[in-house]
Order: C-alpha cells, then structure tokens, then sequence
C-alpha cells in the first residue's frame, strides 16, 4: 500500500490549529466565541457537525464537518457484482430509494445497451413520483417541526406511512426496496396496486390545502422564513447548486425536461419556479412540486400498459421463475446470473437523475469484469450543503437551523 | 450526441492538444493537467458551461503511467449540454492544479479526491480530508487499499505480508 505521508499537510491534523484559516483573527484574539454544533444535534438532521463562531449569537463564519455517517459505499460497490452491489444505494439517500435504485439502473442500462419495457418504465416514473412526494413530506415535516411548528410534522409523517405502505405492498419493504432492476422491475406489481394508488393520489392534494393553511399564511412561519438565506442565481450556478434550491432561485432547470429519462418526456407538468430565492421561496417550490408529482402519477396511471416488466436479454436479466422447471437454458442462465453476474462490456458511462434534492449521479465504469470498476455517486446534498457557510454568515443561530433545513440534506448522502 | 457540442470538442481538440474519448453517447476531452484550468476557464467563459457537477477520480493502479483519471462533468444549462473531461496523472503521489478559482465548488470535491484518493490540488484554500477521520492513514479508495479483514498469507507471500501487517514485531 503506498501511502503519502511526504507529501502531509499541516492542515491536515483536523484539530483547531489546522483551522485557523478558517476562522477570523477575532477568534484568535479570543473576542469571539467558538461553538460545537452537533453531530448529535436534533436540528442538523442527522449527523452533520458543525463548527460555529459567534458574535453574541450572531454566526460570523460556519464551518461544516462532514463524514460521520461514511459508510465507503463506493469502495464497497466495486467489491460486489452489480446486481449485489445495488442493495447499497437504497442506502445511500435514505429518503429517495427508488430514486436511488432508478439512477443505477439507468446508468447500466445505458452502459450496456439494455432495453427496458414499456410496463417497467410507466411503474418506474410511478414509483420514483412518489418517492419524491414521501421525501417532500419529511422535509416539510421537519423543517416545520425545526421552527417549532410541531402539528404539520405529525400530519406529514401520516400521509408519507400511506406510501411507505404502497412500496410495501409491492416490494415487501417499506424503504430498502430494490425494486427497480437492471431491464425493468423486480417483479409485476399486484393488482391492488393501482387503487391503492389512485385512492393516495385523490386524497393527497386535499392535505396538501391543509398544510397549506398552516403555514403559507401563517405570520410566525412568514418572518422565520422571508428574506432569510437568499441565493442568488449566480451564487447557485457557481456553487452547483441543484433542484429545488435552484429552482426556487429563478432557474428553471430540472432534468426531467432538460434531458428526459425513463419516458418523463411523454408526461405533462410544469416546473416551479420561484424569483426570491429565500427560505420562503423554496417552501413554496416544494410544494408546488408534490402537486406536479401527483400530476405526473396520475397521468402515467391512465395509461399504465400491460406486458413484461423485465427485459427479455438473458444476459442481463434472469429468466423468469415458471422456466426454470422447463428449459435447460433458462436454468444455465439463472445460475450463471446470480453466481458470476453479468459483464458489460468496457467503457464508463455518466447517469443524472432528478432526485428531491437535486442533480442525482452516477458515473460508472465498466473493466469489462462482473464488478464496477469504479462508481461514483454525484449526490445533490453533498454540493448544495457546501453553500451553508455562505448562507449562515451574519444570521442568527436559530435561523441557522432553519437553513439547515432548507437545504434539504440527508447525511447518507452527503457521507456515502 | 449533438452536433453543437462534438464541434466545439473538436475546436478544443486542436487548441488544447487534446485527444477524445467517447461511449455511449458522451463524449469527453483528455486533457493533461497543466492546460486542464485554460480550458474549463474557457468553457465556463466563453460556451457558458456555468456549472461544474462532478469532479472524481479512477484508479488504474498497478498502471503508473497514467495511474489516475480525473473525471469531471460540466453542464452548460443554457445550450442543455454536459461535457466530460478526463484528466491523467502519473505516479503515486499525483498532483493537479486546484479548479476553485474556476468552480468555487471544486473545494469539496477536492478535498474528496485528497482524502479518498491522495491527488493534492496545488493552491487549495483547505485541503483537509472531508469524510474520514483527520487521523487515518492512506487513501481509501486506491485500488491498492484493501477493503477491510485481514489479508490472507501464504507460503509464498507470508514475509511480504508480514512486513506490512500492523502488530508488535518480535525483531522491533
């Protein structure tokens, strides 16, 4: 193992010595004070740690420390077969599992070719709406709950359980799902499926009013959230800014529309966008987006197609169950799929996703083997995180925890 | 792939002494790191590609020459573009120039390639490691880095393990 230990930083000893340029000279002096905010913090929404200096309780600079949750998720990707190695990226975004799922499909289906049926793709866009909806539902409930709004979180948290017990119903998990498979689907869903489904997506937009009615117009929510954290739409392009904090910054870009997977361009929605690009705005664009994720659901149920949900190349996807006791073929294709798993062929590919948060990627590269050779997740949280420094200079502490949660982080996906 | 964006890769093919890489429908510059910051100063100046998204590495490792790629996407949201660039650096202890000036967002990501894969980039405001701990040793995702358990020995590697397996040695 080669190490570099001639080439060492100074700044690497991580202790506050190595930190002194990341603070300013008030600190040294001893005028302002240090603080520790987190990793056990209920307000960072998870593991994040912050390190704060204040003025009174002013926040004068915020230095984020990350990678509490690290899991090597990407070192241990490249250790399994890619059927195997897909289980951990329902784990990386532990909000958006179908989305998560959606992405690597996508990128070893564009790295090898592999057709998908209509059935599949139709689900697919069903499955990754929702996920979007159930993930808005927790953002909205904890950012509420973050300013103290205690109701609508419990609200939120009901209606997302109904699409927890949707994923249920088809997948047998409420969260860790790998439901969607290289090809298409891990299975057909049940019939009970669409009325489940229909009777969500009727009773949805009716909460949406409700939660609606406790917060758009609520004067304690207003002055918590207007004018606090504004992006500018040149500040969320050079940070790399993505998805709804983008959005709610006057840019209307969303990968759905701008470079269509999965048949997302047969539906009809709109993107909304929002000019103030404060906490407020991006409130505001989230829920618009529920509503356009419902109208996305609704018009893929419509035209649900019946047929495969699995793509017919053996080479990738496994045969399916009924063949085993009939066709010698099927039976050496089984065994062959899930002991040596299926090669594609050499060459890297990069795949960007829509998730809740923003621009999900993954970039792949294939050695020719049955293992990735190296993956890499571009997540929405790790770089839309990276603006909170810029956003908490000269805030309060209180208000730091509203932006907090308005970047809508998930700490597995920052970390990986 | 778009005629827009396979003309401008072959404009910056002879300015930058670049050679291609495409698959799939994705095209990418391999360009050398000395010329890597003109460049994407070029692009983000003159095409609009506004927006750096990814900025990662591969290790070709036991290859030296080059051992890594580093990987970068850019996005250009104004002509609905995303262009690779794949970077080669040579030898264990690589080097590249930071992009920060270019992409502000560059610190993260590379502080990540430090910490993950041991590439320093020179004029970095702070390059600490980012998500494992400040005191670990090597740089995890090297292919030479195991993946963890303890590394089998054998009759006939059982001193090479040996040297490099951490325990008190007798002869210490």
């Amino acid at each position: 193992m080669t190490t570099t230990k001639e080439f060492e930083f100074p700044l690497m000893d991580g202790t506050l010595d190595g930190m002194t340029h990341l603070v300013s000279d008030r600190a040294i002096e001893g005028d302002t004070v240090l603080l520790n905010m987190g990793p056990q913090h209920p307000s960072t929404h998870g593991v994040l740690r912050l390190l704060l200096e204040l003025d009174g309780e002013t926040v004068i600079t915020c230095i984020p420390d990350v990678g509490y949750l690290h899991t090597g998720i990407e070192k241990n990707m490249e250790a399994k077969t890619y059927i195997k190695a897909e289980v951990m990226s329902d784990r990386l975004d532990y909000l958006n599992n179908m989305g998560n799922n959606l992405v690597y499909c996508l990128a070893i289906e564009k790295l090898t070719g592999l057709d998908v049926p209509e059935r599949a793709q139709v689900i697919r866009v069903i499955l990754v709406e929702l996920q979007r909806i159930s993930s808005h539902l927790v953002w909205l409930g904890t950012h509420a709950l973050d300013l103290a709004a205690m109701s609508v979180f419990l609200y939120c948290f009901r209606e997302r359980e109904l699409i927890l017990d949707i994923f249920e119903m088809i997948s047998g998990q409420r969260m860790m799902t790998t439901f969607i498979r290289p090809g298409g689907l891990w299975r057909d869903v049940p019939v009970e499926f669409e009325a489940a489904v229909r009777q969500f997506i009727e009773a949805l937009p009716e909460r949406i009013q409700q939660y609606e009615k406790m917060l758009t117009k609520n004067p304690l929510f207003i002055r918590r959230t207007k004018g606090l954290g504004v992006m500018t739409p040149e500040d969320a392009l050079r940070w790399g800014v993505t998805g709804p904090m983008l959005r709610a910054s006057g840019i209307a870009h969303d990968l759905r529309k701008a470079q269509p997977y999965a048949g997302y361009e047969q539906y009809d929605f709109d993107i909304p966008t929002h000019t103030d690009g404060d906490t407020y705005a991006r409130y505001l664009v989230r829920m618009e987006e529920m509503r356009q994720s419902l109208r996305i659901v609704r018009q893929a149920l419509d035209k649900l197609p019946y047929g495969p949900v699995r793509s017919n190349n053996r080479k990738y996807v496994p045969p399916p169950r009924s063949e085993l006791s009939t066709s010698m073929e099927a039976v050496i294709h089984h065994f062959k799929l899930w002991t040596d798993g299926f090669t594609p062929p050499k060459g890297s590919v990069y795949m960007a996703v829509e998730s809740p948060r923003g621009e999900l990627g993954v970039y792949l590269e294939s050695d020719g083997g049955p293992k990735p050779y190296r993956i890499h997740w571009r997540t929405p949280s790790f770089t839309n995180l990276q603006t909170l420094p810029m956003l908490a200079k000269g805030n309060l502490v209180a208000d730091l925890v509203a932006l907090i949660g308005t970047a809508d982080i998930v700490l597995g996906d920052v970390d990986r | 792939m778009d005629e827009t964006l396979q003309s401008l890769v072959e404009q910056l093919k002879e300015r930058f002494d670049a050679s291609t890489y495409s698959y799939a429908d994705e095209i990418s510059l391999v360009i050398g790191p000395e010329r890597m910051i003109e460049a994407c100063r070029l692009l983000r100046d003159e095409h609009s590609f506004e927006m750096l998204v990814m900025e990662s590495a591969v290790d070709y490792w036991p290859e030296l020459k080059p051992r890594f790629h580093v990987i970068l996407r850019l996005r250009s949201l104004k002509h609905n573009l995303i262009l690779g660039i794949r970077v080669p650096l040579e030898g264990n202890f690589p080097t590249m120039p930071t992009l920060e000036t270019v992409y502000p967002n560059a610190n993260w990501f590379e502080r990540e390639l430090w910490d993950m894969f041991g590439i320093r980039s020179l004029g970095h405001s702070d390059l600490r490691r980012i998500v494992m701990p400040h005191d670990w040793e090597g740089h995890p995702l090297r292919k030479d880095f195991p993946l963890g358990y303890e590394e089998p020995q054998f009759t006939f590697n059982f001193d090479e393990i040996d040297l490099r397996k951490p325990y008190a040695k007798e002869s210490q």
